[in-house]
């Protein structure tokens, strides 16, 4: 030991034996303290450095895992958005399947009520002219029959003359006086 | 008037004329009065307006009457006018002319004629009716031109009616 410190004394400290190296003693403690530096940066600052590592790694895995969600629901919403719009075009189609439908169907329905007031009023048209037919050979009936019985009466006291008149009377008690 | 006026006044009639005798010819020429002033406007209205004297309205019926009707017959035409009742004259002389059928066990068997029937017409005719009814008839003949031809006879409320008016009438009714 005495001899390790007469050497460091008869040393000069402002003279190095090598321009690259540092002196041994200052190597060893150096050494000495980058280990106890190194160590407790290990020690002491080593688990937050791994604490932020994993942080950062988590992180990483969730941006990772969200950007795969994200991904995912894109991939359905755009698989629901073609559905729907496979829907919107079945709908379309048939929206318009039921428009024609109900279009042929308005159509046909009008079409036949159309026809049926036709053959009604070809119906009430044939009923009145029978009717008015009707009444025009009642009234002439009727006419006639007033005429024919006003002059009947005066056509027929024209043409009895007494002897007619008196063959009635002839016949009238030959009838009676048969009759029981 | 009432029924039994009308019926008083018959009887007095069917026995004035029963005891002036020949009442089966003053009934008959009552008969032919009676459908005379039915269907005479003119003859009722003058023998039935009180305006005009009884006496002339006697006088109207002997010119009517006089040389067609028995003095008989017209006393008791006129006796109904003196007595106002000339109203009822052919109600009355209905009655006399049904008792007098009565009286003689006839019924009164009224005809409608658009002719007058000759006597042996009516004889016949009555015969006929009598055979038809089965009870001897009282004929007395209404000429009457709106039956235009053949007979209408009523006995009691037997109708028989072959005249041409009913005919006519039947045709009217078919068309």
């Amino acid at each position: 030991m005495n001899r390790l410190i007469a050497l460091l004394a008869a040393e000069d400290p402002n003279v190095t034996h090598h321009w690259l190296l540092p002196e041994t003693g200052e190597i060893i403690y150096g050494g000495l303290a980058s280990v106890i530096v190194v160590g407790a940066l290990v020690k002491f600052a080593g688990p937050a450095i791994k604490k932020g590592f994993n942080a950062r790694t988590e992180r990483i895995q969730k941006e990772l895992d969200d950007a795969a969600n994200a991904k995912s629901k894109a991939t359905s919403d755009a698989t629901a958005i073609r559905s729907a719009l496979g829907d919107i075009a079945a709908e379309r189609s048939r929206i318009l399947a039921d428009a024609d439908a109900q279009a042929a169907a308005v159509l046909q329905e009008g079409r036949a009520r159309v026809a049926k007031e036709v053959a009604d009023l070809e119906a009430k048209a044939d009923a009145d002219l029978a009717a008015a037919q009707g009444r025009s050979n009642d009234e002439l009936r009727a006419e006639i029959s007033l005429l024919a019985a006003k002059a009947t009466p005066i056509v027929i006291q024209r043409t009895l003359n007494d002897q007619t008149k008196n063959e009635l009377v002839e016949s009238f008690i030959a009838n009676v006086g048969a009759a029981r | 008037m009432s029924s039994a006026k009308v019926e008083a006044y018959a009887r007095a009639l069917v026995e004035i004329a029963g005891a002036e005798g020949g009442l089966e010819r003053v009934e008959d020429e009552l008969f032919r009065v009676a459908r005379a002033f039915e269907s005479n406007d003119q003859l009722r209205a003058t023998l039935s307006d009180s305006t005009i004297p009884s006496e002339h309205r006697q006088q109207v019926v002997a010119q009517l009457l006089g040389g067609k009707s028995s003095a008989t017959t017209i006393q008791l035409v006129n006796l109904i006018v003196a007595a106002g009742q000339v109203r009822d004259l052919p109600a009355i002389i209905d009655i006399v002319v049904r008792e007098a059928s009565q009286g003689k066990s006839q019924s009164l068997a009224e005809v409608r004629s658009a002719i007058a029937l000759s006597d042996d017409q009516q004889k016949r005719l009555a015969a006929a009716l009598t055979k038809a009814t089965g009870k001897p008839v009282n004929v007395k003949v209404v000429v009457d031109p709106s039956v235009l031809g053949g007979l209408v006879a009523t006995v009691g409320d037997e109708v028989i009616d072959d005249t041409v008016r009913t005919r006519l009438d039947q045709l009217k009714s078919l068309i």
